[in-house]
């Protein structure tokens, strides 16, 4: 060490920035492109994000002028945000419990088939998560049709009245959620199943002896030991689901009577149709602390150091 | 006796669930290859008899469709081929490499996994209006290029592989890029393939910001140019499905080809548990 030190007290001062660049330049090398795109289009627009939401901007100029505390005063002050707000958290409430649940059942049901069945049902499940959102919203929206419809004519072949679906306003918000449940698992039961493959045996032949049956088993056994994979995919479909904008933004245009305006919509209306940056840029910074808060909460409540 | 029950019993609910996820698409080739008059007819039938091409025709002649497929695949596989190996030599930089400010420079990429897409949306649409790359090919991809989560993604699969393979590599005396090269990059592959197939599907299917940065018609790629196509032909469900169809099928065919790696691939870079 101490010959490594008056060795390098030796040398002249600009062989330090050689040695620097010949000791950490491969290194910057590999971090460089990466970096440069993440400080370009990610960090230097959130932090722009930060700047317009306290902004007005010109748009003829492209000035940002500063407004202080407006563009949010603003945002609590207009009932549509709150209505916004209200949709994004009613359907979130609603899909995400149900499709963890549907998520855990397919996931125990599957994990017991040879390993020919469990590729063809993951397989399937999965279908959706491969498709675009855009292609998904066409499609349900033609089964949503209210006189055409293939929805329409199962529910009459069991007798049930036909429903308005995506044009009643009770039912719009509702309707999304179903193209939601019956397409979003395959991602989850993917991952829940290779987490039970990564439980020991050991421990289900533990829960036999001392004679556990399959719903104590799956109940006091192996949920539990998931607990860090139902926690990622709790959080992850939060996020998801409040961020719900292209089926939106493809079969209702927010309507009916903005039944099914989400806050992502809202957001992407005053920004891209009204041209309201600021206000815009002030509700995505609502959004996202909402969004961070929530996350973190769920982190906190559910988290556990399980180990095995 | 019940296990065979039970057995049955989780074979229904399974198959239920399997014909209610793939039901919205066996609907959407039906009716592609329906007719106007087939389409329309109530109770439907469950198959398009006869077959017609006549979607598809109206389709390739209402919409640029295969503009809007070379658009999509130019813009997937630049995206896919810049952000695997942008993520590859950062994930191995900051797995396998020490450096000054290496950590603050991994913390800020967890960082913004964590803000929502949304936030970026204005201020990257104005950065793309100053760079001159609304409507263009550049603002397509780039934006999307090197997405932190394959950088994290490619960072925790290089800090399973053993550094002394590296080091062995050193000492017989190979230079640091062809060590990256020929010795790191092989060892990734199975990182790599996870993160190509998945950041190609995420890219082939992207569909807000593409929304946002294109204005002319020629320009969308495909999930955008089905809402262009909805608009024009608001009730022609044929025509809508010809075109969903025409969309999803790259996709699909791919998912099909290399169903094991998307089933497992998954799982990379997940937390245990």
């Amino acid at each position: 060490m101490a010959v490594g030190v008056s060795r390098a007290s030796e040398r002249s001062t600009p062989s330090r920035a050689m040695r620097f660049a010949r000791r950490h330049g491969w290194s910057y090398f590999f971090a460089a492109p990466s970096m440069l795109f993440l400080f370009v289009f990610w960090i230097y627009p959130v932090l722009r994000s930060v700047m317009l939401g306290f902004s007005d901007l010109n748009l003829r100029t492209g000035e940002t002028t500063f407004v202080g505390l407006e563009n949010f005063q603003q945002s609590f002050a207009t009932a549509l945000f709150w209505t916004a707000l209200r949709n994004a958290v009613v359907y979130t409430v609603v899909v995400v419990p149900v499709s963890l649940l549907i998520v855990v059942v397919l996931s125990v049901l599957v994990f017991r088939l040879p390993s020919a069945g469990q590729t063809f049902f993951k397989s399937a499940f999965y279908l959706p998560a491969v498709t675009s959102v855009a292609v998904l919203a066409l499609v349900w929206k033609w089964l949503f049709n209210p006189v055409i419809g293939l929805l329409n004519y199962l529910l009459g072949l069991v007798s049930l009245p036909a429903q308005q679906w995506l044009g009643n306003p009770d039912l719009a918000l509702p309707s999304l959620m179903l193209l939601a449940l019956a397409g979003g698992q395959g991602a989850g039961v993917v991952l829940l199943t290779a987490a039970m493959g990564s439980i020991p045996r050991e421990v289900y032949d533990a829960a036999r002896i001392d004679g556990a049956n399959t719903f104590a088993e799956v109940w006091n056994v192996t949920l539990p030991l998931l607990r860090p994979t139902l926690l990622y995919l709790l959080i992850i479909a939060t996020i998801g689901s409040f961020q719900l904008f292209g089926p939106v933004y493809l079969m209702t245009s927010g309507g009916p009577d903005h039944a099914t305006t989400t806050i992502v919509y809202y957001i992407y209306q005053q920004a891209f149709e009204e041209f309201q940056f600021g206000y815009a840029s002030a509700m995505a910074l609502i959004f996202m602390v909402i969004l961070i808060g929530i996350s973190f909460l769920q982190y906190t409540v559910f988290s556990s150091d399980v180990e095995y | 006796m019940a296990m065979r029950v039970m057995k049955a019993t989780a074979y229904l609910i399974l198959s239920v669930w399997a014909i209610l996820t793939i039901i919205p698409f066996y609907w959407m080739i039906v009716t592609a290859f329906k007719n106007q008059v087939a389409i329309q007819a109530i109770p439907p039938d469950w198959w398009p008899s006869p077959p017609t091409l006549l979607n598809f025709q109206v389709f390739f002649g209402a919409a640029p469709a295969f503009r809007w497929l070379f658009n999509s695949s130019f813009v997937a596989i630049l995206t896919t081929v810049a952000t695997v190996t942008f993520a590859t030599m950062s994930g191995y930089a900051f797995a396998k490499r020490r450096f000054p400010g290496d950590r603050i420079l991994f913390w800020l990429v967890m960082a913004v996994l964590v803000v929502p897409y949304e936030v970026k949306l204005v201020p990257l649409f104005e950065l793309s209006a100053h760079l001159g790359m609304i409507d263009s090919y550049g603002g397509l991809i780039l934006p999307a290029v090197s997405a932190p989560f394959a950088v994290f993604l490619m960072k925790q699969f290089m800090t399973t592989l053993p550094s002394e393979i590296f080091d062995a590599a050193r000492v017989d005396g190979a230079g640091e890029w062809s060590l990256f090269v020929h010795v790191v990059a092989p060892l990734a592959t199975p990182g790599i393939t996870v993160v190509t197939i998945f950041t190609f599907v995420d890219s082939w299917n992207a569909f807000l910001w593409p929304v946002i940065v294109t204005s002319s018609i020629q320009m969308r790629t495909l999930p955008p140019g089905l809402a262009v196509l909805q608009l024009q032909s608001y009730t022609d469900y044929g025509l809508q499905m010809a075109g969903s169809l025409f969309t999803a099928i790259p996709t699909i065919i791919l998912f099909l080809a290399l169903q094991r790696y998307f089933l497992q691939g998954i799982t990379v870079g997940a937390v245990k548990g």
